[in-house]
């Protein structure tokens, strides 16, 4: 019997598992963001000594999870896993990182919410007593996003308000049954929703519903209400989502308005010329390992909800006429 | 493709109305003023190469475009094309100029793939099918002109 199952698509842990260190790498514009002071390593430019943009979002991941195992003091081959995926076709930068990390590797996709479908698995299998140490990453490159994804860089083409900037980044965080704050309490993993989105410049409102969806059903699942977090945090809905979101959580009867936010807000000022946001596998990655994973060791923060968000597409199934299916994954961090 | 259901649509709804729109009066004067901008100084050239003694309707035409397609290629070289292109739009796609952009931006992009697969093969992945449906309609033109003069 699954014995720490929690209604239909929640697992509560019995012994949370710990985040016992993080690492961030952040490009250049997420350098000069808010969120400045909170990451280990900001890169002057976007090349990051390599030869293409590929290449350099391969290290900034490599580069945090070798710090994040640094911080840990968690002696290298005691790294029983290494979780992590990337939106690059075949998940390239995660397994080419891989290749130079030398761990036992899971590759995982859950496009921009890989952060918390790593932290996800990387609980289960330590609360279910398959590890002690696992290292979770996940990374994005704006301009190697914007190759695959969309246009050549140099062309002068105009984007929507309804626009987001990828996150040029990499996060990873040691997970571990050391005795730590913050723990991994509760994972609630979410069902693909598609709202019949088609627009891949409005990722924010195609996504907004699975984020909805996730947080009901964690909410359901858990027993608990809004009232119990600290922060509800989104993982990349930028402007248009999170007002979207709010507005059908408020449809449901959910009033998060006092302590809700998004990650593709938190990464970029207004002035920064990001249109709605952030997105990407670093949006929230960088934000949760960065800003969120500090201010809870500092204790500003003891209960929050992460609610990382996916768009599950290709550019190529997108011509073809399709609507984009979106996912949502949510993690509780708590201080115990 | 699979059935828009009526939740599907009433969300779209819900979204459509929810959404920025784009500053359209903004970005219609802008473009208006730099596509004006970039004709005026076609228009400048190609006084200048007349004034140099160039024949009128066929010589200083040819030479101002192929200045014009230079011009956009060195500006998108510096990566400053599609810091014009983001305040003007269309001002800046429509012209001769923009069509520079749009093929040295991708040849730009993918040397990284190396100048066979990448350079070559990707240089008209934007350029493309206005090269396609730009020579076929006035292929198509051309032959109607032929048949209706006669």
């Amino acid at each position: 019997m699954a014995v720490k199952k929690l209604g239909a698509q929640t697992v509560k842990f019995q012994n949370p598992p710990s985040i016992i260190a993080t690492a961030t790498v952040v490009g250049p514009v997420e350098g000069k963001g808010p969120l400045r002071n909170y990451f280990d390593l900001i890169l002057g430019d976007f090349k990051f000594q390599e030869k293409s943009w590929e290449k350099a979002e391969k290290k900034m991941l490599k580069e945090a999870v070798e710090m994040a195992v640094k911080k840990s003091g968690v002696p290298s081959d005691k790294i029983e896993y290494f979780i992590a995926g990337d939106l690059l076709n075949q998940i390239i930068s995660a397994s080419f990182a891989a290749r130079e990390l030398g761990y036992p590797f899971l590759g995982i996709y859950g496009a921009c919410s890989t952060v918390a479908e790593g932290l996800g698995i990387g609980a289960m299998l330590v609360d279910g007593g398959y590890a002690d140490n696992i290292v979770v990453g996940t990374s994005s490159h704006f301009c190697s996003a914007e190759r695959q994804y969309r246009f050549p860089l140099e062309l002068g083409n105009q984007r929507p308000p309804t626009a987001q900037r990828t996150v040029t980044g990499a996060g990873a965080a040691v997970i571990s049954t050391k005795n730590q704050n913050p723990r991994i309490t509760y994972v609630t993993t979410g069902k693909v929703i598609d709202m019949g989105a088609v627009d891949p410049n409005d990722m924010g409102s195609a996504m907004a519903p699975a984020a909805v969806d996730t947080i009901v059903m964690h909410l359901e699942d858990s027993k608990r209400t809004p009232e119990d977090y600290d922060l509800i945090v989104t993982g990349d809905l930028a402007s248009v989502g999170k007002d979207i979101a709010q507005k059908l959580m408020l449809q449901k009867g959910i009033d998060v308005s006092n302590k809700y936010t998004d990650c593709g807000l938190l990464i970029y000022s207004p002035e920064q010329d990001v249109h709605a946001g952030g997105s990407g596998c670093a949006c929230a990655a960088v934000v949760t390992f960065g800003y969120i994973f500090n201010e809870m060791q500092k204790g500003r923060y003891n209960k929050i909800l992460i609610v990382a968000t996916g768009a599950l597409m290709n550019s190529t199934i997108v011509q073809q006429g399709e609507t984009i299916p979106c996912i949502a994954h949510a993690v509780a961090l708590e201080n115990l | 493709m699979a059935k828009i259901t009526q939740d599907q649509k009433d969300y779209q709804e819900l979204v459509k109305n929810s959404k920025p729109k784009p500053p359209y009066l903004k970005n219609l004067v802008m473009a208006f003023l730099v596509g004006g901008l970039i004709c005026v100084i076609g228009q400048l050239i190609l006084n200048f190469y007349i004034s140099l003694g160039l024949e009128s309707t066929k010589e200083a035409p040819s030479a101002t475009s192929a200045t014009l397609v230079f011009l956009g290629a060195f500006l998108t070289g510096l990566g400053v094309y599609d810091k014009i292109g983001k305040r003007a739009g269309a001002g800046s796609i429509v012209p001769i100029t923009g069509f520079a952009n749009s093929i040295v931006a991708p040849a730009m992009e993918f040397k990284s793939e190396g100048y066979v697969f990448g350079v070559a093969a990707k240089m008209f992945v934007v350029a493309g099918p206005v090269l396609v449906y730009g020579i076929a309609s006035s292929a198509l033109i051309g032959l109607i002109y032929y048949v209706v003069k006669f």
